[in-house]
């Protein structure tokens, strides 16, 4: 059929000209190295890492590849669709392969190939950058990813992860897609992107997408998100977690039978605190406290995981 | 003589930690070979973002021959503690080992003759130890295994005069190869020593040597700027960072629009550093900074650098309109205007908001200011806007910036200069080499942000200890040290803390009572110490003008201690000195004796006989107005002056006199009379504490 309709293989894919094709483009790259291919995790997330295919998976004794596409909400970064390359909608690329191969800043290297960044011409770079995320009570060392002076990945090796080892430890590779984008494209504003790689009348850009989104979003996150409402749904996301966790717990000997509904809830925990940070309703003080709420739900959540098949429960 | 090539090869380590790791591999490669009885001429350290490497020149083939003695059972010990002695020290008889005698009794020594294993061998035993416990400041596990490094380690070569020393650690094999630059030279080579090794590296686009690679960034880019008549804002600190993230460093020229040149230059020469990593340039004619950058790519482009530099640009052209937004929004607001949102930044959690912060200093400052001279309005109106800038658009991207933008923002806004230079300068001094401020107001406000943070760490308890010392209150205490002897500022510490507290109270509460003070002058005192012995000031002058006291008035204090000074340097000084101390001695031993306070009286003037000791009675009373008259008025020179009136009397006692008479009563009075002697002059020094 596709031949027939005369659809481009990947090889013809245009990644410096269209911000789709450079999303399949990465698809496919890590597809044909062995990743199970996601699709985003249909919850609201900060970063790709929340994805519990990383957060989740990244625990236990068994192996994992998988690459996916995840939108990230980080409400205190909307501007009101006016700043050139700050969003509060945006995609990463997320890519995780546990154990960390031998090879996998080489892998890497070859995805921006693939991408048309040609490290023969471009002076790419692993600057140190240690990540950590206190509300996953999660860390790892790693780089930031340099292209001639601009950041285009975070690189990240795995050591703890909802406060438990990381045993064998998880690569975590993180494309900031409209960034990478924008280099390839040699484009300025994010929202100028040609999103479709057609030309012409039939263009689509990346600000036909979303600059709509990126208004109303900013006046939702920044004014009228209903602060009362979220603290409320925060209390409740935080109460069913536990609650979730205790339902599904048959004790230490026996599989847990509820991690992923009870994880989601963390999830939403999360992404609540984040929208009540940028109401600016939260006091530095309160701040850690939210923060450390976060942190015991998802420290439970990976305790659990440990107690299920994908978490290595029962393996010899 | 055979020489030791090791290499220990691994993703990019981060560049701040590569020099002292590559210190540490050596120092450890040293000892260990020290321990193992080997020798050798040379040793040198180098380090790449992803190399680590060690040559050692001169090396004996094999390890020389050494005795190890070792410590047995006694003698007479049951025969199976001697059998397994036997068996441990690879012994066969008893009578092979010497009996050595300590003051338990005998016992049996075992000196073994060990033979040298070859060097090599050595080198595989120390190696894999070095690895597993290397100390970086942070490490990692990577994939399946359990070996700890920087970044994954992935190749070990080890050449012992030629030949691989065979070993393994953490699943690695060592072996003889290495690679060279990532992208443009990528291929494996083999390595048989230091020289080839050097060079093949060289030939493969990785200067090894970082102290090289500074010297090529730093020569490209001064040619590089001096090409378009420009000069290098140099800064060591970027220098080294830069040479850590390069393997083959390639110095590149960029530009950027002038019209960023609006915004002030240090703005400027943070965005393009931090963020970037980039050097800046400046206008030699005009002395200011020019439209340009220098960057460091670790690549031979195909292209020339040109992708590399257009790339850079754009980097540098986004981050300069990040900083040029924030310059321009920031002086949409006036610095009055942001003391609300100050209300919302925690100082700290139990010390309250910066807000509550800067109505203390405020009223801190009014208090301070007549002390230094400066008028209380201005020193109020500087330290209610010295902490505006932290919640600055500019600020909060570039923390290193603080104090410095609110001058601008108040030069901007149109204040008096006196109050933008307070604004900036009250944060310092920094350290032991930062400059003191020179106006009054900025001594001012200087004075008051280090005292309240002073006070208020230590009401809540978080002094410093040992090394460790969280909120720099060590540094507080040294500035406010720096700032009193420099400006000769009268400073009454005690009353100034008790404020300090009385203003913390005010606002947080009862917990912060006078009492929670406690040691602080005591800290002081320490402080004081430390600085004037860096300053050379000799300690025992120190001890003795303390005296356990109280570091009350720090610049009363340093007079007295240099006044002293010069009064030991003179005859009549070293002398009294003299007799003093023998006063002090008798007196320690005899209060050993008769316990502490025993002569506390005063001396019975009936009893005292003979015409030194009546002498030396009325010289004391004498000197003892003079002394109390001349502390009244400060006037150190004048009290050790009538000091001094009493060094012949002292002299003569003890020339003439036995303190310690058969007759006890007579005794006591002696004894009592010196006790008098140290009371008067401990008002000034304790002479005990005295060396020499």
């Amino acid at each position: 059929m596709a031949q027939q309709r005369g659809i481009e293989g990947p090889a013809k894919l245009a990644p410096k000209r269209s911000f789709q094709d450079l999303v399949l483009a990465l698809q496919h790259y890590w597809s044909a190295r062995g990743c199970v291919l996601l699709q985003p995790y249909d919850m609201e997330v900060g970063a790709g890492t929340f994805h519990p295919a990383t957060t989740l998976r990244s625990l236990g004794p068994r192996p994992w590849n998988a690459a996916y596409v995840q939108p990230s909400r980080r409400p205190s970064d909307g501007r009101y669709g006016e700043n050139p390359n700050r969003l509060q909608h945006y995609y990463q690329f997320q890519v995780i392969l546990k154990p960390s191969p031998d090879d996998i800043q080489e892998l890497y290297l070859e995805s921006l190939y693939a991408i048309g960044i040609d490290p023969l011409v471009h002076d790419i770079r692993f600057v140190e950058d240690d990540w950590e995320s206190p509300t996953l009570g999660a860390w790892g060392l790693g780089w930031e990813v340099w292209c001639d002076g601009m950041e285009v990945s975070q690189f990240t090796y795995f050591q703890q992860v909802c406060g438990i080892d990381c045993a064998p430890v998880s690569g975590e590779l993180t494309y900031g897609l409209e960034r990478l984008a924008m280099y390839v494209q040699g484009v300025d504003n994010v929202y100028d992107l040609n999103f479709n790689g057609a030309a012409g009348e039939s263009l689509v850009s990346y600000g036909d997408v979303f600059l709509q989104g990126e208004q109303e979003y900013s006046r939702y996150n920044f004014e009228h998100a209903d602060t009362e409402a979220l603290f409320r749904h925060f209390a409740d996301a935080e109460a069913e977690c536990t609650a979730l966790l205790q339902a599904g717990d048959q004790g230490a000997d026996r599989p847990h039978l509820m991690v992923l509904p009870a994880y989601d809830q963390c999830i939403k925990a999360s992404h609540l605190f984040n929208l009540l940070d940028a109401r600016g309703v939260i006091s530095v003080t309160e701040r850690q406290a939210y923060i450390l709420r976060v942190r015991t739900l998802s420290r439970a959540c990976g305790d659990a995981f440990l107690r299920t098949r994908a978490g290595g429960f029962g393996d010899a | 003589m055979p020489e030791l090539l090791l290499e220990l090869f691994s993703e990019e380590i981060p560049a701040r930690m590569q020099a002292r790791a590559a210190d540490d591999l050596g120092r450890l490669l040293a000892e260990a070979l020290g321990e193992a009885g080997i020798a050798f001429e040379e040793l040198r350290v180098f380090s790449t973002p992803r190399r680590l490497t060690v040559v050692i020149d001169g090396l004996p083939a094999r390890q020389p021959e050494r005795t190890i003695e070792r410590k047995g059972p006694r003698v007479g010990a049951p025969e199976t503690a001697l059998q397994g002695f036997l068996h441990a020290a690879g012994l066969k008889n008893i009578d092979q080992c010497e009996t050595r005698e300590d003051n338990k009794g005998a016992y049996y020594l075992a000196v073994i003759k060990a033979k040298g294993a070859p060097t090599g061998e050595v080198i595989g035993k120390i190696v894999p130890e070095i690895v597993n416990g290397f100390p970086w400041p942070k490490s990692m596990r990577w994939g399946a295994g359990a070996l700890r490094w920087v970044r994954p380690l992935h190749a070990i070569a080890c050449v012992f005069d030629g030949s691989v020393v065979e070993f393994e650690v953490g699943g690695l094999n060592s072996g003889n190869v290495t690679c060279g630059h990532r992208f443009m030279s990528p291929d494996a080579i083999e390595i048989s020593g230091f020289a080839g090794y050097e060079k093949a590296l060289a030939d493969a686009h990785v200067v090894l040597d970082a102290q090289r690679r500074r010297e090529i960034i730093l020569a490209d880019a001064n040619r590089l700027a001096g090409e378009q008549g420009l000069e290098l804002v140099a800064d060591e600190g970027l220098l080294g960072e830069v040479a850590g993230l390069v393997e083959w460093p390639v110095v590149l020229l960029g530009r950027f629009d002038e019209a960023f040149l609006e915004v002030p230059p240090e703005v400027l020469i943070t965005a393009m550093k931090s963020h970037q990593k980039c050097f800046s340039l400046r206008d030699p004619k005009t002395d200011r900074l020019a439209g340009g950058f220098i960057t460091v790519a670790n690549l031979a482009a195909g292209d020339g650098g040109k992708a590399i530099i257009a790339g850079n640009e754009r980097v540098i052209a986004a981050r300069l309109s990040d900083a040029r937004f924030f310059w321009e929004q920031d002086l949409k607001t006036r610095l009055e205007d942001r003391l609300a949102a100050l209300d919302k930044i925690v100082f700290h959690e139990k010390l309250g908001t910066q807000g509550e912060r800067v109505e203390r200093l405020r009223e801190l400052a009014r208090e301070i200011a007549p002390m230094v001279g400066a008028d209380p309005d201005q020193a109020e109106h500087a330290a209610r806007l010295c902490k505006a800038d932290l919640v600055s658009a500019m600020v909060g991207e570039f923390p290193d910036l603080q104090g410095l933008m609110g001058r601008y923002y108040a030069t901007a806004q149109g204040e008096d200069d006196l109050i933008a230079r307070a604004i900036e300068e009250h944060y310092r001094p920094q350290g032991p080499s930062d400059a003191v401020p020179g106006a009054a107001v900025s001594v001012v406000v200087a004075l008051a942000d280090k005292l309240d943070t002073l006070a208020g760490f230590w009401a809540i308890d978080e002094k410093p200890t040992g090394s460790r010392d969280p909120y720099a209150l060590r540094r507080a205490a040294l500035g406010v040290i720096r700032l009193v002897l420099d400006k000769g500022l009268r400073l009454p510490l005690r009353a100034l803390f008790s404020c300090a507290l009385q203003l913390y109270r005010n606002q947080r509460g009862a917990e912060f009572g006078e009492e929670r003070g406690g040691d602080l002058l005591g800290f002081f005192a320490d402080r004081l110490k430390v600085h004037l012995r860096a300053e050379g000031t000799r300690h025992d002058l120190i001890d003795a003008v303390f005296g356990g006291g109280q570091a009350d008035d720090l610049l009363m204090l340093l007079r007295r201690v240099e006044t002293l000074d010069a009064f030991l340097k003179t005859p009549d000084g070293a002398d009294l000195m003299a007799g003093l101390k023998r006063a002090e001695n008798i007196l320690r031993i005899e209060e050993k004796n008769d316990g502490p306070g025993a002569f506390g009286a005063a001396p019975d003037v009936g009893l005292l006989l003979k015409p030194a000791e009546r002498r030396l009675h009325a010289a004391v009373r004498a000197v003892r107005g003079d002394v109390r008259r001349a502390l009244e008025k400060e006037d150190f020179t004048a009290a050790m002056s009538a000091l001094a009136k009493l060094r012949e009397p002292v002299d003569q006692f003890f020339d003439t006199i036995t303190v310690n008479a058969d007759d006890a009563v007579f005794r006591a009075n002696r004894l009592r009379l010196l006790a008098q002697i140290r009371a008067e002059t401990r008002t000034i020094a304790d002479f005990s504490r005295i060396e020499g």
